[in-house]
């Protein structure tokens, strides 16, 4: 399912120093047009359909469709993603729209605890820093052969 | 540091790219679940002036196989004990993996899981009235580290809101190490070897696919993660769907064409995975079978796996076909069977599962379960999502079919191919399992000094899946720092000139310059190949005769013969790989690692005689497992300097009781 630009809706991120689109896609494969100055993708059969463009674009100006070896036209998935959630819409072919929000993180943004200030002391134990911050005893095999 | 992306489109090579050399104490090449690891664990043992440089060939943030995200932490010891761990992924791997590895890994798991939700990532609880609490609505329950309950599909399987995952995980590696010790977009393509101490690993060399620019770094020590391999045999769809792979399309075996060509020792790269998924979006079935008890029915509407002919099918393969929980190659052999003998398609019976769960729920808890089954893939399979949405089907209304996909070659989920490395220096670990430089163990090093490795890249040890992959980023990252400690004075020194390595990185686009106005079509000259063509060309020799979905994963010894030949003028016809931009650069790289990778792989299924993973592989003049000659590992070695390859058989010892 190659990821596709629309063209009204990009804005080739306002010539910032970083487009969403390429810095993110994993497969290198978005790249922005120099004369038109919009996003597309360069190689849609390399495309894993990971969604991390759609999800990241500003402008809502990238989604999907099927792969043409296997999928039908007129269906689409499209993600909302927020700070704590992800909100789905889904349509059918035949017209049915079901939505799903589910969540994504349970701390704001860059609050993740990195232990910076955590210092290992015995690099010759087996024990991971925060292993041995906690006191960890590591098991042995209960039986050996 | 994220390199700014500059809006030039397809950005041109050049003749002579710009050169950047560097010299650190410890190389992290990779940038998913295990190099994240590494760089969360490695800062916390270092000495504050040791230089640490992590090397990514996409964006950290979505880099990797749970770059799109994941439903399920799949190992979580728990309550369980790393004994039981071991037993289940011996049996589940026909009987012959590293349990000394598989052991230490258990016994460190967890600490990486309660990690993971400190940081923000959702796991579902189980409330006190056993019903499922999604990971945000399960906050109240508590924390696992404190003694909540996940909610359990398996054994090991924890369920997870994960969209997320790797953004969360990638950045507490980023805080961990610091963005300034992090680099983006930069590909490494070959490992370099010291010029005057035997066998140990002194740097890397490899391209930004941002600018004309080759990197040049010498190291101490490193590591490898950078994933397993796909795109290697020819996959079930053809055109555009050949992205929708079921493991990350990007990864290339990058991890073992770099480490191969350093000298190290390769271990059971004859053990491949194919995964039997839902048909052409490769959505996982994981869910289905565990959470929801769907079954899989064959064309006649039989559940075939309780038939009598698939029980007396599975007593071949005793005692894992009789284990309590069917081997995944096996369960992929039952599946074979009814295809080959004209009873598929093979349904996942969603309808009735999905029924059957519905008379004990009302209307609320029913929406709540379809919102799960949909997540299952929302989360990590989106194109499986819109497949159901094109094709208007409703779990409840419509059941989907199931097949196993084309080869995948990796070392972290049910497939156990990679480096043969040191175990832990623990006493119960046998003396043939651990080794490092004189007295010292370094716990993942490979058989080359300095050079470590983690999650896909550690063979003989699968099912560890992200989180596992994580852990033994850290557990390898510990051992660098004291490998680094230990070798403190060591001058790492390059054999080759920069020039020499930018002459060998930027081969394809010279190839290219020289040669692509002889023509008025630039993809069609008899002087040089596109990596596509490349790409195709390894396909369909791997499918044709490689074992791949064309002769339903068999193979024989005169078929080996004939692709051996086939790769070994494939691997000349690199010398002519062309690329015009830097996106077809990286792509020219991919597919030489690729044409090693998959060598390496068939060399071994070529000295092993026997078919050790019937419904993975079959090698059909050794039918059926042959014990007495092949309870062993079969290991490999490149020479790089004679450029010659050794198989060798290497002695399997049983640490754990049954």
């Amino acid at each position: 399912m190659p990821s596709f630009v629309i063209s009204e809706k990009c804005d080739g991120c306002k010539g910032g120093d970083k487009t969403a689109c390429m810095y993110i896609c994993p497969n290198d494969l978005m790249v922005l047009d120099p004369n038109s100055m919009k996003a597309y993708n360069q190689e849609p059969d390399q495309c894993w359909e990971c969604f991390s463009c759609v999800k990241i674009c500003p402008t809502q100006a990238i989604e999907v469709r099927g792969y043409t070896d296997f999928v039908p036209l007129g269906s689409s998935i499209m993600p909302m993603l927020g700070t704590e959630d992800v909100m789905w819409t889904c349509k059918f072919r035949n017209g049915t729209i079901k939505r799903f929000k589910f969540p994504i993180r349970t701390t704001p943004e860059g609050a993740a605890n990195a232990y910076k200030d955590l210092k290992g002391n015995d690099l010759d134990s087996p024990l991971l820093a925060t292993e041995e911050a906690d006191g960890k005893e590591l098991p042995k095999p209960i039986a050996t052969v | 540091m994220a390199l700014p992306n500059k809006p030039l489109g397809e950005t041109k090579a050049v003749k002579d790219p710009e050169v950047e050399e560097r010299e650190v104490d410890i190389l992290i090449v990779g940038g998913g679940m295990a190099a994240c690891g590494a760089a969360f664990e490695i800062k916390k043992w270092a000495p504050e002036d040791a230089k640490i440089l992590l090397v990514d060939k996409a964006a950290l943030e979505r880099s990797g196989a749970v770059a799109q995200g994941l439903s399920a932490i799949n190992t979580y010891i728990g309550e369980n004990s790393p004994d039981d761990y071991v037993r289940m992924v011996r049996n589940d791997l026909m009987g012959i993996v590293r349990e000394d590895l598989i052991f230490d890994l258990g016994t460190h798991v967890d600490d990486t899981v309660y990690l993971f939700e400190e940081w923000g990532l959702p796991i579902w609880k189980e409330s006190e009235e056993g019903k499922n609490l999604d990971g945000k609505k399960g906050q109240k329950m508590g924390t696992l580290k404190s003694g909540a309950k996940p909610v359990r599909t398996g054994k090991w399987q924890i369920m997870i809101n994960g969209e997320s995952y790797k953004r969360i995980v990638a950045e507490a590696a980023k805080l961990a190490l610091g963005e300034e010790n992090i680099l983006e977009r930069v590909f490494i393509v070959e490992l370099l070897t010291d010029a005057s101490v035997e066998n140990q690993i002194a740097g890397a060399v490899g391209f930004s696919v941002r600018e004309n620019k080759v990197y040049v770094i010498k190291a101490k020590t490193m590591m490898i993660a950078c994933g397993g391999a796909v795109n290697i045999y020819q996959p079930r769809s053809i055109d555009e769907g050949k992205g929708r792979a079921w493991y990350p399309v990007w990864n290339a075996g990058s991890t073992y064409y770099l480490g191969m060509r350093a000298g190290a020792e390769l271990s059971m790269m004859e053990n491949r995975f194919t995964p039997s998924r839902f048909k052409d979006g490769y959505g996982p079935v994981g869910a289905w079978f565990l959470l929801f008890k769907a079954k899989a029915l064959n064309g006649l509407g039989e559940n075939y796996v309780a038939s009598d002919a698939a029980k007396a099918e599975l007593e071949k393969y005793a005692p894992y076909g009789t284990a309590a929980i069917t081997p995944t190659c096996l369960r992929n052999h039952l599946m074979l069977f009814e295809m080959k003998e004209g009873r598929g398609p093979i349904m996942m019976d969603t309808v009735t599962a999905l029924a059957e769960l519905g008379k004990t729920l009302d209307k609320r808890e029913l929406k709540h379960l379809e919102s799960e089954a949909w997540e299952d893939f929302l989360d990590m399979t989106c194109g499986q999502a819109n497949l159901w949405c094109a094709t208007n089907t409703e779990p409840e209304k419509k059941n989907s079919e199931v097949m196993p996909t084309e080869p995948y070659l990796l070392g972290s989920h049910s497939g156990c191919c990679g480096f043969w490395v040191s175990g832990p220096n623990y006493d119960w670990v046998p003396d043939a399992y651990k080794w490092g430089d004189g007295d010292k163990v370094y716990n993942r090093m490979t058989t080359v000094k300095g050079l470590f490795t983690a999650g896909d890249g550690v063979g003989c040890s699968g099912h560890k899946f992200s989180s596992g992959s994580h852990a033994e980023g850290r557990i390898a990252a510990k051992s660098m720092v004291q490998y680094y400690r230990d070798h403190k004075d060591f001058a790492p020194a390059l054999s080759q000139s920069a020039q020499e390595l930018v002459d060998i990185v930027y081969q394809p686009v010279r190839n290219y310059l020289e040669n692509y106005e002889y023509t008025t079509a630039q993809n069609i000259n008899p002087n040089y190949i596109k990596p596509y063509g490349m790409t195709a060309r390894l396909m369909k020799a791997t499918n044709e005769y490689g074992g791949g979905t064309a002769t339903y994963y068999m193979t024989t010894s005169k078929n080996l013969e004939i692709i051996m030949e086939l790769l070994e003028v494939m691997r000349e016809d690199c010398e002519k790989l062309a690329a015009g931009d830097l996106h077809e650069l990286m792509r020219c790289w991919e597919v030489k690692h690729r044409i090693w990778t998959v060598e390496s792989h068939l060399r071994h299924i070529q000295y092993r005689k026997e078919t050790r993973y019937p419904g993975f592989y079959y090698q059909a003049d050794y039918p059926g497992q042959d014990d007495e000659n092949w309870f062993c590992f079969v290991n490999s070695k490149f020479d790089p300097k004679a450029g010659t390859w050794d198989v060798f058989k290497k002695d399997y010892v049983k640490i754990i009781p049954d």
